[in-house]
């Protein structure tokens, strides 16, 4: 649980992006919010969880629902918002593309998190392209204090304009801190509903006049931005023009503080007048954006202006104040007083006592190995282990293994089973397995089930019994809902029961048919053990054969000189003996008396 | 204008990084100055990599410290500072704790854990080596590592008086843990 710090009604806060755009919510009446999480988009959800018990917060089993459970409460007149990383638009695509259409009663603002320089997902795409796409307002803040403001303009908007806002926002906006003032909370009366069927059903007779809709909406919003706060020009040194948005506009404004500035808060519908001013005003054009160029090739190609931008920094990874001093008038780096160091990488780990470690020790002993997914078991793939071979999406670990199957044939490769968390099955896997069932694949599913969503620093989903709030709430049964799937084999085994791991493995190897085994053990972060208990080394048996080292546990290293283990006592986790079942000669030793 | 101050402070994920740059900012809030600060979450808590930039003076624009412009490097971890030396300026400074915690590389055997002294004194990076595991034994409490390290820092930031420091820490840890914790910035700072 977060410390409860801004229960105040003005003042200044130091705030993250993401607690600043939760704050930005509560102010402006948000009444609904429903999201998956994701980083960097994760904390927003915690923090109206923890902090604003006046909007009512739920996480959603996927981005798809959270979206369309929004989408109704904005159709009951509520104002609703709905956050997710970059690649969790993906699975909202459907309802968001046509949200756009249908417009919003209540406001809607859906936040998408983009994670340039891929610091915790599987792409670094720009979703700017995906909000132009659907043909939503788009708002880019640059600090936590823009964060806050922008989410409450961006309700003004949706409500003036009747359509969803993208607030489109990246790690370093998400992560960063910076002070904000803050303001009361203004309660806004839900509307209610009322039955608009030409609004509400985009059947092809109505969907063709919404369209028309929306084309005039952009144009009446792209006047509207010409003197909207969102958009201003800086002018400085007239003989570079800079065109910026988002955190690139605070590198350049510290690397080069004397240049003109058109800084654009709203980057969709673009204010097309207020650009052909500046241009007007400066002699050379250039454009600093992170990701794609994507005001660079829009700006370029209608008012037809040489301006220098991707070209100079980069469409890959993060900008940086290097990247933009280097960029801007060909300019020389700060001198470098020590060259970088070659050092050995540290790469994540899975923790001290985690539950997937056992499950990737027996796989990695059987020479077997997995499609993955993504969660914390991702890290499968590293060594020791090497025991996950292929990553698409959230879910894709089941199509990934069938489509194999497909090609190779299951006698090729019967060692090969899905990798997939008891959250990430939930949120997409469920499908993939009744396409398993439905077209007669025969490979073996494990359900990674340690009962929370590690990976994004421990949030509740159907599985857990709680809510977002920790409240208790139903609990989903996978053991039946595989069953109700068509799956016949389905079994339950705790990942740290190392042979009883290899049997259930073993079993679905050997059979030719599907099979589902449910690894079941809590992710450690759920739960304080009653007693510390670490692992005992008997100097005098061990034979320093480091299978134990082998398990890749960060609280066991190796002493070169003297040839042993040494236990790290702080990391060492009570309610783990994994080294103990390994260990050969019983060197290792545990007491897990009442450890839980 | 004065010159904005930049501080990274590095290490591995768990080790209290965060709750440190906390304690800076709020130290250099209460003593009148703009702040940011930057970090990554997500896949670096795994035990990887830490980093938390920070920046304070009268305007910050940027939230990350720009290479070659950092005033000091503060490293939890012996090896992790030398990760961040070349975004030291050329009057910058490293301050270090020996606290050594081998990456999963070098326990698998893939990888050799640096002679950090060696490197340190052959690139000639002007650096401090705190002995924090045995002013922690001392004070009996290994979690206050990262307040002595702040302590070391706090020499170096002199625009923050003492007195902001102790505020800051007093509300960023429980009450009962209070005065070991002033008492690990006192000792850092008399190194």
């Amino acid at each position: 649980m977060r410390k409860k710090l801004n229960a105040v009604d003005s003042g200044k806060l130091f705030l993250s992006g993401n607690e600043a755009i939760a704050r930005g919510a509560w102010e402006n009446g948000v009444h609904f919010a429903s999201s998956y999480p994701g980083t960097p988009s994760t904390e927003i959800m915690e923090a109206i969880g923890d902090e604003y018990p006046e909007i009512d917060a739920q996480w959603a089993p996927n981005e798809k629902v959270g979206m369309e459970v929004v989408a109704g409460a904005s159709f009951g007149g509520a104002r609703v918002l709905s956050t997710m990383k970059h690649v969790g638009l993906n699975v909202a695509a459907d309802p968001f593309f046509t949200l756009s259409y249908i417009g919003a009663t209540g406001g809607i603002v859906i936040v998408s998190a983009d994670d340039p320089g891929v610091h915790s997902s599987q792409n670094e795409q720009d979703n700017r392209l995906m909000g132009r796409a659907a043909k939503v307002v788009i708002l880019e803040p640059s600090d936590s204090q823009e964060a806050k403001d922008f989410t409450g303009m961006a309700y003004e908007i949706s409500e003036k304009f009747d359509t969803p806002v993208m607030l489109r926002v990246t790690t370093r906006i998400c992560h960063s801190k910076s002070i904000v003032e803050v303001g009361p909370r203004v309660e806004i009366p839900v509307k209610g509903y009322t039955k608009n069927i030409a609004k509400r059903v985009p059947i092809p007779a109505n969907a063709r006049k919404m369209h028309s809709r929306i084309e005039a909406r952009l144009r009446v919003l792209e006047e509207w931005a010409y003197d909207s706060p969102l958009n201003r020009i800086e002018m400085g040194d007239r003989s570079i023009g800079i065109i910026t948005s988002g955190i690139s506009y605070q590198y350049v404004k510290d690397v080069y503080p004397e240049v003109s500035v058109l800084k654009l808060g709203m980057t969709n519908p673009l204010p097309w007048k207020l650009i052909e001013e500046f241009v007007d005003q400066v002699d050379d054009v250039m454009f600093v954006e992170e990701g794609e160029p994507y005001l660079e090739e829009r700006i370029r190609s209608r008012l037809l202006v040489d301006g220098k931008g991707s070209e100079l920094m980069s469409v890959e990874g993060e900008l940086n104040p290097e990247l933009v001093r280097k960029g801007i008038k060909d300019g020389e780096n700060l001198p470098v007083t020590f060259k970088e160091v070659a050092l050995p990488g540290r790469p994540p780990t899975l923790c001290a006592g985690c539950p997937h470690r056992g499950a990737f020790h027996v796989l990695s002993k059987m020479k077997a190995s997995s499609t993955g997914d993504i969660g914390c078991y991702t890290l499968g793939l590293m060594p020791p282990y090497n025991a996950l071979e292929t990553v698409v999406c959230m879910g894709a670990s089941i199509g990934v293994l069938a489509g194999i199957e497909k090609a190779v044939g299951r006698e090729k490769m019967p060692k090969l089973v899905a990798a997939i968390g008891e959250s990430t099955f939930v949120h997409s896997g469920i499908t993939g397995l009744i396409d398993m069932v439905y077209n007669g694949s025969t490979g073996t599913v494990m359900i990674m089930d340690n009962s929370l969503t590690a990976m994004t620093g421990g949030q509740e989903n159907p599985t857990t019994g709680k809510n977002l709030r920790g409240a208790p709430a139903p609990m989903l049964d996978l053991e039946k809902l595989v069953l109700a799937c068509g799956v016949k084999h389905v079994r339950v085994v705790d990942p740290h029961d190392l042979p009883e791991m290899k049997r259930a493995l073993q079993e679905e190897f050997d059979r030719d048919e599907l099979g589902v085994i449910i690894t079941r053990r809590p992710c450690i972060m759920q739960y304080k053990p009653k007693r510390k208990t670490v692992a005992v080394h008997d100097l005098e048996k061990c034979v320093h054969c480091k299978l134990c080292v082998k398990l890749g546990c960060p609280a066991i290293s190796w002493d070169e000189e003297k040839k042993i283990p040494i236990i790290n006592e702080m990391l060492c986790w009570p309610n783990c003996n994994l080294c103990v079942q390994v260990c050969p000669k019983d060197a290792l030793s545990k007491d897990l008396e009442g450890v839980i | 204008m004065s010159k904005v101050k930049n501080v990274i402070i590095c290490g591995t994920g768990g080790q209290g990084i965060l709750m440190a740059s906390e304690v800076l900012c709020s130290a250099a809030w209460l003593s009148g100055f703009d702040v940011k600060k930057s970090e990554v979450h997500g896949m670096a808590q795994r035990g990887g990599s830490v980093s938390s930039h920070v920046r304070f003076g009268d305007r910050v624009n940027s939230v990350l410290v720009e290479k070659g412009a950092a005033d000091l490097v503060l490293s939890l971890e012996k090896m992790e500072g030398l990760r961040w030396a070349t975004y030291l300026s050329p009057e910058g400074k490293m301050i270090t704790c020996d606290l050594v915690i081998e990456p999963m590389t070098v326990n698998t055997g893939s990888a050799v854990y640096p002679d950090v002294e060696k490197i340190i004194d052959d690139m000639g990076i002007p650096n401090l080596m705190i002995p924090v595991i045995d002013i922690a034994k001392e004070l009996g409490n290994i979690r206050v590592v990262n307040i002595i390290l702040l302590g070391a820092a706090s020499r170096h930031l002199p625009e923050i008086p003492e007195d902001n420091w102790f505020k800051a820490i007093e509300e960023r840890v429980p009450p009962k843990a209070l005065e070991v914790n002033l008492e690990a910035f006192r000792r850092g700072k008399a190194l």
